[in-house]
C-alpha cells in the first residue's frame, strides 16, 4: 500500500500536539523528540514489511507506548503538565489518561490547543504562521524557510525564539477553560488566511509548495469547524473564502505553467465541488450580525465563481463589496482590487482614475501588480507606449520567475516601440 | 543463480530527517525492494534490526549491552537476494537508497553445501 502524499507530514502536526499536551508544553522538545523516534521506526520497519493497513493509528500507538514509557520512567524526576500532575503519578491513572489523549476528540483538541498557543502575543505575526507550518503541519525548519523564501540560519534563530517563548508559558492555550476563545480567535484566522496568501500569491517560484501551503491552511481551518467554541461565522467566511480561491488554484497557470490572471483563466479547469462547499459554508456563516472582511471577501469570490464568463460577472456588485471592504478595512491593495473592479465595470479609463486617486498609493510602490494593473489599463486604452512603461516598472519588482513570465509577455503585447 | 546476504550499515543521518524525507526514503526503499523483486532478484526481503541489543561473548559468557559499534557500522536491516554472480550482487545493491543517506550495503556470498 502506497501512504499518502503527505502521511508523515500531518501525522507529525498531529503528535506533536498531543504529546506536547501530555508533557507539558515546557517539554516541546521531548515531544518533538517521541515524534522523530516514531518516524524512525515507521521508516525502518515499514521498508521491509510493507505500510500497515491503518498508518496512522501505527504511529499513534508507537509514539504513545513512547510516551507511557517516559511518563513511567521520569515520572517523579521530571515535571510533565501541570494539570495532568496526579493523573500521571499512578499508574492506575497514568494509562487510561494517556489513552484519553490520543482519542479522536482529543486529538483535534490538541491540535486547537497549540494553534492558539502559536498566536499568543509575543509572537511576531511573521514568526507565528512560520511556527504554525512547523508544529502543526511537520514541515522541518528548513522545508519552513524555503516555503517562506527564507534563509534556513535565519528561520532556525526565528523559530527557537518562538519555542522558547512558547515553552515558557506554562501551558497550552485551553480552549475548554477560562481563556477567551473569542478574543484569541481572530489571530488565528489571521494566521491561516496569511498563510493561505503566502501559498497563493506568495514569492515562492516552486508551485507544488505554493499548492500545499493552501492544502495546509485549508486542513487547519476546518479544524476550527469540527470545534463548536471555534466555528464562529468569521471561521466559516473564511473557510468559504479559503474554498472558492482553492477552486481556481487549477486555473491560474495555463498548461505551460504561464499565470494566467482571472478574467482570462479558463472556468472549466476550476474545482466545482470547492466551489459547492465554498457557497455552503458561505450560507453557514450568514448566522448572527457580524460581517467580517473574510464574509466580504468570500462573497466577491463567490460573485466570481458564480459567473461563467469574465463579461457575465456582477462586477458592480463586486464593486459594491469591495466600497463596504474599503469602510471596514482600508488598505491600498483593497482600494486596488477595486480599482480592477470599477475598470471592469466603466471601462479602463474609469480604473486609472481610481488608481490615480488612491490614498496611500506610495505604499503600493514596490508591488508590481500595482504597476501591472496600470498597464494593463492604459493597454486597453491602446496607450502603448505608457502601458510598456508600467510593464517594465513591473517587471523589476516581480518575485517569481512565473510573474516574470506574464510581464514579459505583456510587454510583447505592448508591440515594438515607436 | 547464487545466494547473497545484503548487510546495510549506517545511514546516519535517519534521526535529523524531516517527516518528508523520511516517507521518501521510504518510499525510495519500497520501490527499490519492488524493483529487486519483479527482477526475481529477491529471495526474501528479510529484516529491520534494532540498533542496539546484547553482546554476549568471552569464557564467562559476559552478557553486555551492545554492539557499541561506530554508527556506520551497525547494521539496520538484511535481505537474501539471488544474482548470477558477485559483481552482479554488487551491482544490485549500488541502486540501494541507503546509501544516498550515508549507508553502505555489505554484499555477502552465502557459502553453498556443494562447492
Amino acid at each position: 500500500m502506497e501512504p499518502a502524499e503527505h502521511l508523515f507530514r500531518q501525522e507529525a502536526g498531529r503528535l506533536v500536539a498531543i504529546l506536547t499536551r501530555l508533557f507539558g508544553v515546557h517539554n516541546l522538545a521531548l515531544a518533538e523528540d517521541v515524534v522523530q523516534d516514531a518516524f524512525c521506526r515507521a521508516l525502518e520497519t515499514w521498508k521491509f514489511h510493507g505500510v500497515p493497513d491503518n498508518p496512522s493509528a501505527w504511529l499513534m500507538t508507537t509514539a504513545k507506548n513512547r510516551a507511557l514509557e517516559i511518563l513511567r520512567r521520569e515520572g517523579t524526576a521530571r515535571k510533565f503538565a501541570p494539570e495532568l500532575g496526579r493523573f500521571l503519578e499512578s499508574e492506575w491513572t497514568l494509562a487510561p489518561v494517556v489513552e484519553e489523549h490520543f482519542g479522536i476528540a482529543a486529538i483535534q483538541d490538541g491540535q486547537l490547543r497549540m494553534m492558539f498557543s502559536c498566536v499568543r502575543p509575543g509572537i511576531p505575526e511573521e514568526t507565528q504562521l512560520a511556527l504554525i507550518l512547523h508544529l502543526l503541519c511537520g514541515f522541518s525548519v528548513e522545508e519552513t524557510a524555503a516555503a517562506f523564501l527564507k534563509n534556513a540560519a535565519a528561520m532556525e534563530k526565528r523559530i527557537g525564539r518562538a519555542k522558547k517563548t512558547l515553552a515558557r508559558s506554562r501551558r497550552l492555550f485551553d480552549l475548554t477553560g477560562a481563556e477567551d476563545v473569542a478574543a484569541r480567535l481572530p489571530a488565528v484566522l489571521r494566521a491561516l488566511y496569511l498563510l493561505f496568501n503566502e501559498g497563493y500569491h506568495g514569492a515562492s517560484a516552486e508551485s507544488a509548495v505554493r499548492g500545499e501551503l493552501c492544502a495546509e491552511a485549508r486542513r487547519l481551518v476546518s479544524l476550527l469547524l469540527d470545534n463548536p467554541r471555534t466555528a464562529t461565522a468569521a471561521a466559516r467566511a473564511l473557510a468559504a473564502l479559503l474554498c472558492f480561491l482553492a477552486a481556481r488554484l487549477p486555473g491560474r497557470l495555463d498548461a505551460a505553467g504561464n499565470l494566467t490572471p482571472l478574467v482570462e483563466q479558463d472556468r472549466s479547469s476550476w474545482d466545482r465541488a470547492l466551489i459547492a462547499e465554498g457557497r455552503r459554508q458561505l450560507d453557514l456563516s450568514a448566522t448572527g450580525s457580524e460581517v467580517s472582511a473574510y464574509h466580504l471577501e468570500a462573497a466577491i469570490a463567490s460573485l466570481h465563481a458564480n459567473a461563467a464568463t469574465a463579461e457575465d460577472t456582477d462586477w458592480a456588485g463586486i464593486v459594491s463589496l469591495y466600497d463596504t471592504l474599503m469602510k471596514t478595512q482600508p488598505s491600498p491593495v483593497v482600494a486596488l482590487n477595486r480599482a480592477v473592479a470599477l475598470a471592469q465595470r466603466d471601462g479602463a479609463a474609469r480604473g486609472l482614475e481610481a488608481i490615480a486617486s488612491i490614498e496611500d498609493r506610495r505604499r503600493l510602490a514596490r508591488y508590481p501588480f500595482y504597476f501591472a494593473a496600470m498597464g494593463e489599463f492604459a493597454l486597453r486604452l491602446a496607450r502603448r507606449d505608457e502601458a510598456r512603461q508600467h510593464f517594465q516598472a513591473a517587471l523589476t519588482l516581480a518575485r517569481s520567475p512565473m510573474e516574470k513570465r506574464f510581464l514579459e509577455s505583456r510587454l510583447r503585447d505592448c508591440g515594438p516601440r515607436r | 543463480m547464487s545466494e547473497y546476504v545484503f548487510l546495510y550499515r549506517g545511514e546516519t543521518d535517519i534521526k535529523t530527517l524531516s517527516p518528508q524525507e523520511a516517507q521518501q526514503s521510504m518510499q525510495k526503499w519500497m520501490a527499490w525492494f519492488k524493483e529487486l523483486e519483479k527482477k526475481g532478484k529477491l529471495k526474501s526481503i528479510g529484516q529491520p534490526l534494532e540498533r542496539s541489543g546484547k553482546v554476549v561473548g568471552g569464557k564467562k559468557r559476559t552478557v553486555t549491552d551492545g554492539p557499541y559499534a561506530e554508527t556506520k557500522d551497525i547494521i539496520g536491516g538484511y535481505s537474501l537476494i539471488e544474482a548470477r554472480n558477485l559483481d552482479e550482487a554488487a551491482e544490485l545493491a549500488a541502486g540501494c537508497p541507503g546509501i544516498e543517506r550515508g549507508g553502505l550495503v555489505e554484499v555477502r556470498p552465502v557459502m553453498p553445501l556443494n562447492m
